[in-house]
């Protein structure tokens, strides 16, 4: 691991920045701490039960378990169930990732981790129902028609496009990640 | 409501493990606590990130770029401020809703919803940690081509 200062180096030059932000422009400073406010509200809400289900998954589901229902050469079965896997969790994006990993680490295929993101970024089955009340049928509907498509092509485009190699590297990064 | 979802979730889960082996529950509280240490960095310079760029970019500024009759233009920053903001789903859509009836087309519209849920430039810092920058940037320029797209497709369903 790497040295604690090192780490956070990043996360204190972007306060440094918000500070700078803060500071220079007053006439956002009211609507930028405000929403500092609402993102720190989110964020504490939401990472508990993502981390918790994130832990137990790695706890509990073998390796073995995961290649055969997820890993290369689950074919359909593999694909629909990343799907919904994604479709059903809850909060942004950035919950993803880290469960991502999870799912690599045990041996999950690299197009299916894609699929997950994807579902995870725009199909989730909450928001949907909120979509159309707010947006109506026609365009909540027709978006998640397009969207599943989507999602299936860019995944297939990312495979595609991504060498091998990199592919590798990122599992054996996952795989560092205890 | 989808977050409470993700507690019941999470506390049966807990409740379930915890009944089948203590030892083995304790394992997983330390995993979800060591991968949440270990993206802490990001998530904090992902906070600030977000909070400088909801700031500027509030739903008044958003309305002026999806106003009616933006045409094309229109559409390019719908899905360009959409790339950019990170707003939760609740307050996007009523938003969305309210400048839908306010005049703004339905193809800028599906533009902006489409890129925020898919496209996440302030958390390219995260997305980057885990999928490395190729597959992160790839992911977020292919995202963000199809918000376009999706913006042609979901305009042309809604006006038949």
């Amino acid at each position: 691991m790497k040295p604690l200062l090192k780490r956070y180096a990043g996360a204190a030059a972007a306060a440094l920045a918000f500070a700078a932000f803060v500071l220079l422009f007053p006439a956002w400073r009211g609507k930028a701490l405000d929403s500092m406010v609402f993102q720190t509200k989110t964020m504490l809400l939401v990472i508990p039960p993502i981390f918790i289900l994130l832990g137990l998954l790695d706890a509990w589901v073998p390796r073995e378990k995961m290649i055969r229902y997820m890993g290369e050469g689950s074919g359909l079965k593999g694909r629909v169930l990343a799907f919904l896997l994604g479709s059903f969790a809850a909060g942004p994006l950035y919950g993803a990732f880290p469960f991502a990993a999870v799912l690599m680490k045990k041996g999950a295929a690299f197009s299916n981790i894609l699929i997950f993101i994807g579902a995870w970024s725009t199909t989730k089955i909450p928001m949907l129902l909120f979509e159309m009340a707010a947006l109506g049928k026609r365009f909540a509907l027709s978006r998640l028609a397009v969207d599943i498509v989507g999602i299936a092509v860019i995944a297939w485009a990312i495979e595609l496009a991504l060498p091998r190699k990199e592919v590798d590297r990122l599992y054996a990064e996952a795989e560092k990640t205890e | 409501m989808d977050t409470l979802f993700l507690y019941v979730l999470a506390a049966a889960g807990l409740a379930l493990s915890l009944f089948k082996d203590r030892a083995k529950t304790r394992m997983a509280l330390k995993k979800a606590w060591k991968a949440f240490e270990g993206i802490l960095p990001q998530f904090l310079a992902v906070l600030f990130l977000v909070a400088a760029a909801l700031a500027v970019l509030d739903t008044a500024t958003i309305s002026r770029y999806l106003g009616k009759g933006s045409g094309f233009l229109g559409i390019l920053g719908a899905s360009f401020v959409g790339a950019i903001t990170l707003i939760p789903g609740f307050v996007a859509f009523p938003a969305a809703a309210a400048l839908l009836k306010g005049g703004a087309g339905a193809t800028q519209i599906a533009a902006f919803v489409s890129s925020l849920m898919m496209v996440g430039v302030v958390t390219l810092p995260m997305e980057m940690k885990f999928f490395g920058r190729q597959a992160a940037l790839l992911r977020n320029a292919l995202a963000w081509l199809f918000s376009i797209a999706a913006a042609f497709f979901v305009g042309w369903a809604v006006s038949l």
